[in-house]
């Protein structure tokens, strides 16, 4: 076997650069063959999917962003350790710790927490090395379901504890749905 | 002549005039949603329901662009140009039988605007008068890409006229006239002249895309060639005009088609329609047949658009002149000897 002949994905086809005879040259026959192909995708499914109405199923395990958890009580888990920010290979992770004072107990579970706590989207790799290093169970990429939304300034990326910190409501509800299990 | 017969004309060809319009209108949207049908995709569904609104939407985006003048000698061209080219579109309705008659305030109504026994002339030479349109159009741009253009266009549209007039003689050649109301009603029943020329047919066809500049025949609108084509330095309603008239044209040659080919508004059983349900239901059932024809050849137009790419120059000129020609001049030939060996 000869070089030219091979094919390995046995679909090969040789093109041929024969002159055509007349009825091949007013393309008729296969104008009609193309109409064929072309119709039948007239009945197939559109791949469409109308977007603001109908989302795409997200992954179990898909990496969105961020979200900062509160233990059962609805109090911040996070003590600004700094594991997450010194983990993070793009270093997106910034914060300020701060002592918790007595009449704060209800808003933190740790005697230190992080008074600003900042992560720049655009720096950002979505990795979830911060989710792994986490000694507190405090931040999580998965559970927020949330894709990071388009902007037009870049400030606008930089995301603090507004943004991050998962809703009260939510923490609270889901305590709810522990106890009732 | 008597004042009636005035208003009844006038009431027919306004109405005609806005059905053509309103056609014309929504094949903008049927072209965008048939494209989109053809390649998976939904298409325009945004503006109204179903994206029904998306044709006046167009219009509205149009309208309110700049009206660009470019610096050019010929401005009074410059504006006729599109105008030519849509009245041009619209004129051939005139002779179109768009159903047989009806009888309405005790006279009987002919539903066409007029009924000259030289129909089929008029029609050839209106379209003909088209190639001035986009000549005038590309010649006034002062924009050599525009000429270009044009001279692609007009040269493609007088070499398909050729054929498309040697294609047709066949057809007259069996029907003895030239009347396009005649020529439907000698095709009531099934007598269909799709059945008796199917290659006179098929070269019509073929030549009524290269008249209308649809593809694969639509060398004059070239993005990597020419920038845009003849209509590259207009813009706001003047384009909208090249555009508009581009699809009521589409909208008269699939008229043209339905009515000399494949029957006009006649439907098998209108004979035993207009005994039993009498004149008027047979006669709107008529129009609507005329109008489903129309619309499956505006479909077929869209369909051939997406399917096939468009020809290189020289193939066109080749398919043209050395085959389209010929074989309609073998036909021509081949009917003659048929209706004699018939008689």
């Amino acid at each position: 076997m000869s070089i030219e002949t091979i094919s390995l994905s046995g679909r090969k086809k040789e093109v041929s650069n024969k002159k055509m005879n007349f009825w091949e040259s007013i393309y008729l026959v296969a104008i009609v063959k193309g109409l064929l192909i072309t119709i039948k995708h007239l009945f197939t499914r559109k791949v469409t999917i109308k977007y603001p109405e109908q989302v795409r199923p997200m992954s179990p395990v898909y990496r969105g962003q961020h979200m900062l958890m509160r233990d059962e009580e609805g109090r911040e888990r996070c003590t600004a350790c700094g594991l997450c920010a010194l983990s993070c290979p793009a270093e997106a992770i910034t914060m300020k710790a701060e002592e918790r004072k007595p009449d704060e107990k209800h808003l933190y579970r740790e005697e230190k927490y992080a008074s600003i706590y900042e992560i720049n989207m655009l720096r950002c790799i979505f990795c979830g090395l911060c989710e792994e290093a986490c000694p507190k169970q405090a931040i999580y990429l998965t559970t927020s379901k949330k894709i990071v939304k388009a902007n037009y300034e870049r400030d606008e990326f930089i995301y603090g504890k507004d943004k991050l910190v998962m809703p009260l409501e939510q923490a609270l509800n889901n305590t709810k749905l522990k106890t009732a299990n | 002549m008597d004042s009636t017969i005035i208003i009844e004309k006038g009431v027919f060809i306004v109405i005609i005039f806005a059905i053509t319009m309103l056609m014309a209108m929504y094949s903008t949207l049927a072209e965008r949603k048939i494209a989109a049908w053809l390649q998976d995709r939904i298409g325009p569904n945004r503006a109204g329901k179903g994206g029904v609104l998306q044709p006046l939407a167009d219009g509205l985006k149009l309208f309110s662009k700049e009206e660009f003048l470019p610096n050019t000698p010929n401005k009074f061209l410059f504006v006729v140009g599109p105008a030519i080219s849509m009245s041009v579109a619209l004129m051939t309705s005139a002779v179109i039988p768009w159903g047989d008659k009806l009888h309405l305030f005790g006279r009987d109504i002919v539903l066409q605007a007029t009924d000259i026994d030289v129909a089929i002339l008029y029609v050839f030479g209106v379209l003909s008068v088209g190639v001035y349109g986009i000549m005038i159009g590309g010649w006034a741009s002062n924009n050599k890409f525009s000429l270009m253009s044009a001279m692609r266009a007009a040269s493609q549209m007088i070499s398909y006229e050729i054929a498309m007039g040697l294609s047709i003689i066949a057809l007259l050649m069996m029907e003895g006239t030239l009347s396009l109301r005649e020529i439907s009603a000698n095709q009531s029943g099934m007598h269909w002249n799709v059945f008796y020329q199917p290659l006179g047919f098929i070269i019509f066809l073929v030549c009524s895309f290269a008249e209308t500049n649809r593809t694969p025949f639509d060398l004059a609108e070239c993005e990597a060639e020419l920038i845009g084509g003849y209509h590259t330095e207009y813009s706001s309603m003047r384009m909208g005009f090249y555009l508009f008239a581009e699809y009521a044209s589409m909208f008269i040659s699939s008229t043209i088609l339905a009515v000399l080919y494949f029957g006009g508004y006649n439907y098998p059983g209108m004979e035993w329609a207009v005994e039993n349900w009498g004149v008027n239901p047979a006669n709107i059932i008529g129009i609507v047949v005329l109008f489903i024809k129309i619309s499956f050849f505006i479909f077929f137009f869209m369909w051939v658009r997406w399917t096939i790419p468009r020809f290189r120059y020289d193939q066109l000129m080749r398919l043209g002149w050395k085959a389209l020609i010929p074989l309609a001049i073998a036909n021509i030939i081949v009917t003659a000897v048929v209706m004699l060996l018939v008689q």
